[in-house]
């Protein structure tokens, strides 16, 4: 087993009266496929929520390379390497896909976007036209965000989040709005990238099939706790999941 | 690219420039005018173009008017590189102050603190008699590196300074809306979220764009006030405000050139019918305004960009 790259601990959040996380532990090592599975509600987006800082933890620890990331701000969590794409893909809908590319390439740029420097200069656009063509998108580059398909959002919104230097992936159910044909390509494309890079993935998914054949480990939540942790296999046969979360016969 | 660049910035200024030469009195002064407030106005543009609109703008045209009055009149300095130098710092410097705490708002809100802050000066120098309270001051006409030019040749003189500045501001805010940064800020107009999950500072972003801003609003009321040779508190009152925002909608964020187009044909449209219609003149310019919302909602800059996508 590789050595962890994320350690969450204790971690508990509390809405009002809503318990949205209590007791959530979890060590996930370095390029490991997670997937959160659950019923809405059970806590797995504010899980993602929390250790991307979109949330502040009411309390406990969210150890990456050997810092307590809990509460920081979202854009320092992005820094440190810790990347997420949205359930609805969160893009810049009235720039091109190659500008929302650009947009990227200039923070993730050294050393930081320029007053000076061309958003539109040859280096960044052979960079963007290059990620584009890793997702399969950049016949699409002239065009504007809403012109886009369900999927192909989905994809430029992953690149985005690709251009920095990513050592954990978070997908908030990255083939949620996409065409039933499109989603095994989608995934497909975007695991490929992603383990090319060696990247840590975590992603969100309602969708069975899609839990068992990219993950290597599931998370089942259930009303804010971690009901299960273990492979896909076990996890999906596992008689509190059946009832809380697949909805499985038992 | 950057060689057009220079190219039209240098077409400009000698087109411009030229104005000095045929231009009778009378419009030579309105154009500087229409000039200097254009500046301001670009400075509400930038601001636009990251999806807020400054209501208070008047603000650092008071401010920079009224700090170059100021030192002109205490300190006896009357160079106009000084004097722009001194008001434009003292208009960063505020600008630095006010911008963390405006960049934390959006829409009406930033809109209306703003527009506060440029009324709480507005009451201020109303009731501070030592300067003039409503009356505001005089300022001495300007020199140039030692130069005292008189009549004409000072009116000439400073309408070739307001394009000179106008053209080099110009160059600058294109270079800055081309670069990283500024494709940054379109990212921010349309989703913030996004852009903090990249991991970019959103308010670092919008703080940029107000301090330009504030700089470009002392710059043009430095001029202003030297053009006009006088000074009051009405520079910060919300109608003058409400002209730029005016001129900003008229341009439209697409062009840095369209902003002094608008602001020169909103200083014509006021002169003209203020002098035909003297008690409707408001109504004329409503109805202007209307006409070019309607028939250009991205404003005028839309008649000539390329871009795809409403920056505007």
């Amino acid at each position: 087993m590789n050595k962890a790259v994320l350690e969450v601990r204790d971690l508990q959040k509390t809405f009002g009266a809503v318990t949205a996380a209590q007791d959530i532990s979890v060590t996930v090592p370095e390029g490991a496929v997670y997937s959160l599975i659950g019923s809405n509600g059970a806590g797995k987006t504010t899980f993602v929520n929390m250790v991307t800082g979109y949330i502040k933890p009411d309390s406990g620890t969210i150890n990456f390379g050997n810092r307590n990331i809990a509460g920081m701000a979202p854009r320092q969590i992005t820094r440190l390497g810790i990347h997420r794409s949205f359930q609805i893909a969160q893009l810049c809908a009235e720039l091109t896909v190659e500008e929302n590319m650009l947009v990227a390439d200039a923070i993730h740029g050294h050393p930081g976007p320029s007053f000076l420097r061309k958003a539109h200069n040859a280096e960044a656009r052979e960079r963007a036209l290059a990620t584009l063509e890793r997702f399969h998108i950049a016949e699409h580059r002239d065009r504007l965000v809403p012109e886009l398909s369900g999927g192909v959002k989905k994809l430029l919104d992953i690149a985005m989040a690709m251009a920095g230097e990513t050592q954990i992936m978070m997908l908030d159910e990255p083939t949620s709005g996409v065409a039933a044909d499109e989603k095994f390509p989608i995934m497909d494309l975007v695991m490929d990238a992603l383990r090319s890079a060696g990247v840590t993935v975590i992603f969100v998914e309602h969708d069975m099939d899609i839990v068992t054949r990219y993950s290597e480990r599931v998370l089942a939540f259930y009303d804010g706790r971690i009901i299960a942790d273990d492979a896909p296999d076990e996890v999906l046969s596992d008689p509190e999941v059946q009832r809380y979360v697949t909805g499985a016969p038992a | 690219m950057r060689i057009n660049l220079l190219l039209a910035a240098i077409i400009a200024f000698v087109v411009l420039a030229a104005g000095s030469v045929i231009l009778p009195d009378w419009a030579m002064f309105l154009f500087a005018m229409a000039l200097a407030k254009g500046l301001v106005c670009l400075g509400i543009v930038g601001m636009m173009r990251g999806g807020v609109v400054s209501f208070g703008q008047g603000l650092y045209y008071c401010l920079g008017a009224y700090t170059a009055t100021l030192v002109a009149n205490t300190f006896g300095v009357s160079d106009i590189f000084l004097l722009t130098l001194l008001s434009s710092a003292v208009c960063l410097l505020v600008g630095m102050a006010f911008g963390p705490l405006l960049s934390s708002y959006r829409g009406i809100f930033f809109a209306m603190l703003s527009l506060a802050l440029s009324m709480v000066l507005y009451g201020s120098l109303s009731k501070m008699s030592f300067i003039g309270g409503t009356d505001g001051l005089n300022i001495a006409a300007p020199t140039f590196l030692g130069w005292a030019p008189e009549g004409r040749a000072l009116q000439m003189a400073l309408y070739i300074y307001v394009v000179a500045i106008v053209v080099i501001a110009g160059v600058l805010m294109r270079i800055y809306f081309d670069s990283e940064r500024g494709l940054l800020t379109l990212a921010t107009r349309d989703n913030e979220l996004r852009v903090e999950y990249l991991g970019a500072s959103v308010r670092n972003v919008m703080t940029y764009n107000y301090v330009f801003g504030a700089v470009l609003g002392g710059i043009g009321g430095t001029i202003a006030a030297l053009a006009l040779g006088h000074v009051d508190p009405e520079f910060a009152f919300w109608t003058t405000s409400g002209e730029f925002v005016f001129v900003a909608i008229l341009a439209g964020s697409l062009s840095v050139p369209s902003v002094f187009v608008a602001a020169i044909i909103l200083e014509l449209v006021r002169s003209f019918s203020n002098l035909y219609f003297p008690n409707t003149w408001q109504l004329a310019l409503g109805l202007f305004l209307l006409a070019v919302i309607i028939v250009l909602p991205k404003g005028l800059g839309s008649l000539v960009s390329r871009r795809k996508g409403n920056p505007a």
